[in-house]
């Protein structure tokens, strides 16, 4: 990809991130309910209250609020927390491994599913199984990922407990690790049982949350597959002699994988804005439900940090997305 | 000696238009009742307005369609219903070269690459001097096969279509409108390279055209078509000289050149 246009395209994404800090600042402060109401003591006299609100910044003007904001942000500070009195980059930082590890599992189901379900019914389209695919698809795209996550609570922590159903490991297990990327960590320093634990921990939300994501990977992927089939280059590749598994694989998957792709990128970010529902079902402890407690305690300075940490993650993905198209596509890499 | 005989043969396919509740789709019959023969070294011309079933007609010759009714022989051997094991074997000597060589060639994979794997699929040389020996032959420089489909012209494409099909030596090929998207000058030089192709290596040949005026210089025998159906069939000369339906009458009659002289192409 040439120079100029990565440059152009950070650009952007630094204007986009600056459009997202300004919005979710003006926002949070207009919006009724007050981080003051909720911290004063009984009794607290309106001098006690105007002192508070003078410690935090919060009497002076908004768009003077956003600026001294801003400035810390460029420093790589973002405040400190009003309800847990901590900085919000130390409380992110501890929360957000926990999240990346769900979102990017979940994916991982969701593609592997999704790719196996399209490849599948591109197989043997027009028979059976590929009508029993789609409905089949058909029900896992009607459902929304929280709906998924009750069901899985209800069924399979409830009625039948086979599986834990909130959390991220088992307290009383306790692996002595460093970070909070448990799986990462646990693989590296080889302590197997804790991982297991871990992604048996895992393995429902993130369900819930791939569920929907891989039955639109399948639908888009497959019917890109079935657009790729009927190519000339698929009938050469037959006449070529090769074999149905390696025209599916290495004819047609790389060609429609392209417009699936671009695809996930955008689902993926749905998926990690489902986070935050589905990790307070699952009481799972990362930056999602880390979210609805900041807005429920209107804490001012945790919540922008979060939309902060949120944006950014959108935006790496989007530009991760844009140079994966890049680097399948020949047409594109040699322009 | 008869290479390739179809019989009798019809085709359906699943008519798209129509949604069935329950059960099957509505059948489409896109052709019917056709029977064909070439001999070895024999160039049939196969011409007919578009959607009149010629290109249906050329895949079911080489069985990427499967019949729905008649048999089909290759080479003595009945493969109406062969299975893709029973094929595979045969799949080297039947070749096809596209109308759209743009959409016949993968946009993923280098000629070279192209080349490489049929090549290796049929237990055939795929080292470098052997693919630049073959493209080569079809007059394109070695360097064409570190290119990708897109970085070639319209000609040059088609030339990679035709070494394709030579490449694996096969003894039948069907050429699909092969020139239909090139300029005049182009065209002729593709149709001179797929003449010296077919007399080098005694291919018959099955060659699918709109054209009638390249079909006459070309081919020894002219199958008009019409719907799916076979209307008029003979040596190009005498169809030529006398049609006997008034359909290939109107085609002769839409000749775009004025005249042509027969033999053009060898001057
Ligand atoms: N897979 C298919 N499904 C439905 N209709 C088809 C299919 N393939 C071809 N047809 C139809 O059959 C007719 C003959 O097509 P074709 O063999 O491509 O004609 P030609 O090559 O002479 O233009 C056309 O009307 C076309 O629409
Ligand atoms: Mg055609």
């Amino acid at each position: 990809m040439p120079f100029s246009l990565i440059l152009s395209r950070a650009l952007s994404a630094l204007v986009t991130l600056f459009g997202v800090m300004v919005v979710v600042f003006v926002l949070v402060r207009v919006a009724p309910g007050d981080p003051i109401s909720m911290m004063i003591a009984p009794g607290a006299t309106d001098a006690d209250i105007a002192a508070l609100r003078a410690h935090y910044g919060l009497d002076l003007p908004v768009w003077q609020q956003f600026w001294i904001w801003f400035g810390q942000v460029l420093h790589g500070n973002l405040g400190t927390s009003i309800s847990m009195k901590q900085g919000v980059i130390t409380i992110i930082g501890q929360r957000l491994p926990a999240t990346l590890e769900l979102a990017i599992f979940a994916l991982a189901m969701a593609v592997v599913w999704g790719g196996f379900i399209a490849l599948v019914s591109t197989a043997w389209r027009g028979a059976w199984v590929e009508r029993l695919i789609d409905n089949f698809n058909g029900i896992m795209l009607a459902v929304p990922d929280f709906i998924w996550g009750l069901a899985f609570v209800l069924v399979l922590g409830v009625l039948a407990p086979v599986l834990p159903i909130s959390g991220r490991s088992d307290p009383s297990i306790d692996a002595g690790l460093t970070t909070q990327f448990y799986i990462l960590e646990g693989l590296l320093r080889g302590k197997f049982a804790f991982v297991w634990d871990v992604l048996k921990h895992m393995l429902l939300p993130a369900c819930a949350l791939a569920f929907p994501l891989a039955a639109v990977i399948g639908r888009v992927l497959k019917n890109t597959m079935m657009d790729v089939m009927v190519q000339d280059y698929i009938t050469l590749a037959r006449i070529k002699g090769l074999s149905s598994l390696r025209i599916l694989l290495q004819e047609a998957l790389r060609n429609a994988a392209v417009p699936a792709l671009a695809l996930t990128g955008v689902q993926f970010t749905f998926l990690i804005g489902g986070t935050v529902i589905t990790e307070r079902i699952f009481s799972y402890p990362g930056i999602g439900n880390l979210a609805i407690d900041a807005v429920i305690n209107r804490d001012l300075p945790l919540i922008q940090g979060l939309v902060l940490t949120f944006g950014i993650i959108f935006i790496t993905v989007n530009m991760l997305v844009d140079a994966l198209t890049v680097w399948l596509n020949p047409r594109l890499r040699h322009a | 000696m008869t290479l390739i005989e179809a019989r009798n043969i019809s085709l359906d396919v699943p008519d798209m238009s129509h949604q069935a509740l329950i059960g099957q789709r509505r059948k489409l019959r896109i052709l019917k009742n056709v029977s064909l023969s070439l001999k070895k070294g024999e160039t049939v011309g196969l011409v007919g307005e578009s959607g009149s079933g010629k290109t249906s007609l050329g895949r079911c010759l080489l069985r990427l369609h499967e019949p729905s009714e008649g048999t089909l022989a290759f080479d003595g051997q009945d493969i109406t219903h062969a299975s893709p094991a029973q094929l595979k074997p045969l799949r080297r000597r039947m070749q096809m070269i596209f109308q759209d060589p743009q959409s016949s060639l993968n946009p993923r994979h280098t000629i070279g690459s192209i080349l490489a794997t049929a090549l290796k699929l049929n237990e055939l040389d795929a080292g470098e001097t052997s693919i630049a020996a073959i493209l080569g032959r079809v007059g394109l420089p070695a360097s064409a096969s570190r290119r990708y489909p897109h970085q070639l012209s319209g000609g040059q494409r088609q030339r990679v279509g035709s070494a394709l099909a030579v490449a694996l030596k096969p003894e039948f090929v069907v050429a699909d409108e092969i020139v239909s998207g090139l300029d005049v000058s182009t065209q002729a030089q593709v149709l001179d390279l797929l003449k010296g192709l077919r007399d080098e290596m005694g291919l018959a040949l099955a060659f699918i055209s709109h054209d009638l005026s390249v079909v006459r210089s070309l081919c020894e025998r002219v199958v008009i078509m019409k719907n799916g159906e076979i209307v008029e069939e003979g040596l190009t000369a005498d169809v030529f000289a006398n049609p006997k339906t008034g359909f290939t009458r109107t085609l002769i009659a839409s000749i775009p050149l004025p005249e042509v002289r027969p033999g053009w192409l060898d001057q």
